[in-house]
């Protein structure tokens, strides 16, 4: 017991380096920080400024958080958490350096864009493409926003709130090719 | 061949001769494709110039379900999603909700959980050695992988009574503890295995026709790989450092407590990703090993939060409060307080995490899975671009894509 006590606290001795520094370096673009239930630094930044909250968690010696490990949004249509904005957007990061864990947050209102994180890493493209599609955030600067789990002809985004989860929508005729991106680039 | 007629590819220097570019479609229900996936591509000859992949083919809306369903009802859903390694999944889903409930499991559960991923692991790399030879055309190699498989599914059949949708875990323990002869089922279905996959070893690694399909294809270097946010295996083969087993020592599991090696690739193709898969089928038989022999065999599997233990079936027949808690449970399930955590463990395909976010309630506000063959499917037309139309068969194999993980 002792040694998982001991291996948390030299976590969260990281967590707080972490922390520190990146606020230190974001300055007023860090709106609050909170830890999750595993005590994971959770950084709420200013919606404008996401891209430069990553790279700085990417690029910073120290930090190197590397991986995106997940690009998701959620619907705060109740306001639980507070702030401006219905959706948040979770970026997950992972430092294979030092074993560590970030999530940064950011907020969108419904129709507002996000600055897309594909000039980071290009596997938020289709991560950018899934919560487009089933949350409805659009991400500005993305190279090819296109519905990609659904049909292109659905109408709504399904993991919302207010999307009924029995209100299915049936096509009888396959999706139409989107022959134009085979032809580009010839 | 060039025309000199004022045609539509005369100002085209890669065109290698007339009228060679051609549009095709792969899938989405294709044999080469593992699942419902589809591929367009625009091909000149033989060479790939671009390509489309496209997927949802097999959307099932479950993150959508998670937020209708109770935590336990969410359970078998897990099953369907990368139904390869289904007891991976149930494993690292129940971690995930353990972490929002901040409950800690007896060291028993520990094991088990860690014998259950390790055997979903083996199982899972068979399937993907195994289909990708049988895509390059080595049958024996697959006949002799899948039978193994089928003798590891009688293993989990007599842990959990299933063989493929397994749902064996629950929030806070295991639906049942293994029977008693579990261990030695085990232990001699280890025993067949190894010379069996040595000979598999022999068949296929060095052979020549394997080796020029795949050495060279599908390469990834270490920077792209980074970038397009590989994990598992695949990562490895680029030789990127990274395994959570190693990595997450405080995860919930006991991979601290046995000794294996993390095997790493070069170059990052296919064949080095094939490589990597044969390495860590070893080493899991290897932790297999000692996780049988350090298991303790008697003692409770249940945690002590009362909140989530499943009351005994002894009681809930011979009293009516037991039988009314019983109901309650599963009618309405339980609270969860208030609260986030993303939970990741290593899956047989990379970094297989589960976020969700509670308001309390019995259901989460937000479930999010993240699967590893997103990330990897994404990569496929860089991987690609430029190789022949049969190096994408190779390609596709060796990332291994889950179609109902893809999707989910």
């Amino acid at each position: 017991m002792t040694e998982t006590a001991n291996a948390n606290a030299k976590l969260n001795e990281k967590y707080d380096a972490h922390v520190a520094r990146l606020q230190e370096l974001l300055g007023a673009t860090v709106i609050k920080v909170e830890r999750d239930r595993q005590n994971v630094p959770i950084v709420w930044v200013k919606r404008d400024q996401v891209v430069a909250a990553l790279r700085c968690a990417k690029d910073t010696n120290g930090l190197e958080y590397h991986f995106l490990s997940d690009l998701t949004a959620y619907d705060d249509v109740d306001g639980v958490d507070e702030g401006q904005g219905r959706f948040v957007v979770v970026y997950q990061l992972y430092s294979p350096q030092s074993k560590t864990r970030l999530r940064i947050k950011t907020r969108a209102e419904d129709g507002q864009g996000v600055p897309t994180a594909t000039v980071v890493w290009e596997a938020a493209n289709w991560a950018e493409r899934e919560v487009f599609d089933l949350m409805g955030v659009k991400f500005d600067g993305h190279p090819d926003l296109r519905r990609i789990l659904l049909d292109v002809r659905w109408q709504g985004h399904p993991l919302r709130k207010d999307y009924h989860w029995r209100k299915y929508q049936l096509f009888n005729d396959p999706e139409p090719i989107p022959e134009h991106l085979l032809k580009e680039g010839l | 061949m060039k025309t000199e007629n004022t045609d539509l590819h005369l100002n085209d220097p890669d065109e290698i001769f007339e009228d060679a570019r051609q549009y095709m479609n792969i899938g989405p229900s294709h044999p080469a494709t593992h699942g419902t996936l589809r591929v367009m591509v625009r091909l000149n000859g033989e060479t790939i110039e671009k390509s489309i992949s496209e997927m949802g083919y097999l959307h099932r809306g479950k993150e959508k379900i998670a937020e209708h369903n109770t935590y336990h009802k969410f359970i078998p859903h897990t099953d369907r999603m990368n139904y390869c390694s289904s007891l991976m999944n149930n494993v690292a889903y129940v971690m995930a909700v353990e972490k929002v409930l901040q409950i800690e499991v007896p060291e028993r559960t520990k094991y088990i959980r860690t014998i259950c991923c390790e055997i979903a692991r083996v199982i899972d790399h068979l399937i993907c050695l195994g289909i990708g030879a049988v895509d390059l055309g080595a049958f024996s190699f697959f006949l002799y992988g899948f039978h193994q498989r089928e003798e590891a599914y009688t293993v989990i059949e007599k842990l959990c009574g299933a063989r493929l949708t397994t749902s064996y875990t629950r929030v806070g323990g295991l639906a049942m503890p293994p029977p008693d002869d579990f261990f030695l089922a085990l232990k001699k279905w280890l025993d067949t295995f190894e010379p069996v996959f040595n000979e598999m070893d022999n068949l296929l690694t060095e052979n020549k026709i394997f080796k020029d399909r795949t050495i060279g294809i599908g390469a990834f270097t270490k920077e792209q790989a980074m970038a397009y946010s590989f994990t598992g295996p695949c990562a490895r083969a680029s030789n990127i450092n990274i395994d959570l087993r190693r990595d997450q020592p405080e995860s919930g599991l006991v991979y601290d407590k046995v000794d294996f090696e993390v095997p790493l690739g070069k170059n990052g193709d296919v064949y080095d990703r094939y490589l990597v898969r044969m390495e860590e089928v070893r080493q899991s038989v290897r932790i297999l090993r000692q996780l049988s022999e350090k298991c303790p065999k008697t003692g409770p599997i249940w945690c002590d939060d009362k909140r989530v233990v499943i009351p005994e079936k002894e009681r809930v027949y011979n009293s009516m409060e037991a039988m009314i808690h019983h109901f309650k449970f599963f009618m309405e399930g339980f609270d969860v307080p208030p609260g986030e955590a993303y939970t990741a463990v290593e899956g047989p395909n990379g970094e297989l995490g589960f976020y969700i976010v509670s308001r309390g309630g019995p259901m989460p506000w937000r479930l999010r899975v993240r699967a590893p063959s997103f990330y990897m499917y994404q990569s496929l037309d860089p991987m690609i671009k430029g190789q022949k139309i049969a190096d994408l068969v190779a390609s596709l194999g060796s990332i291994n894509i889950i179609a109902g993980e893809l999707d989910r």
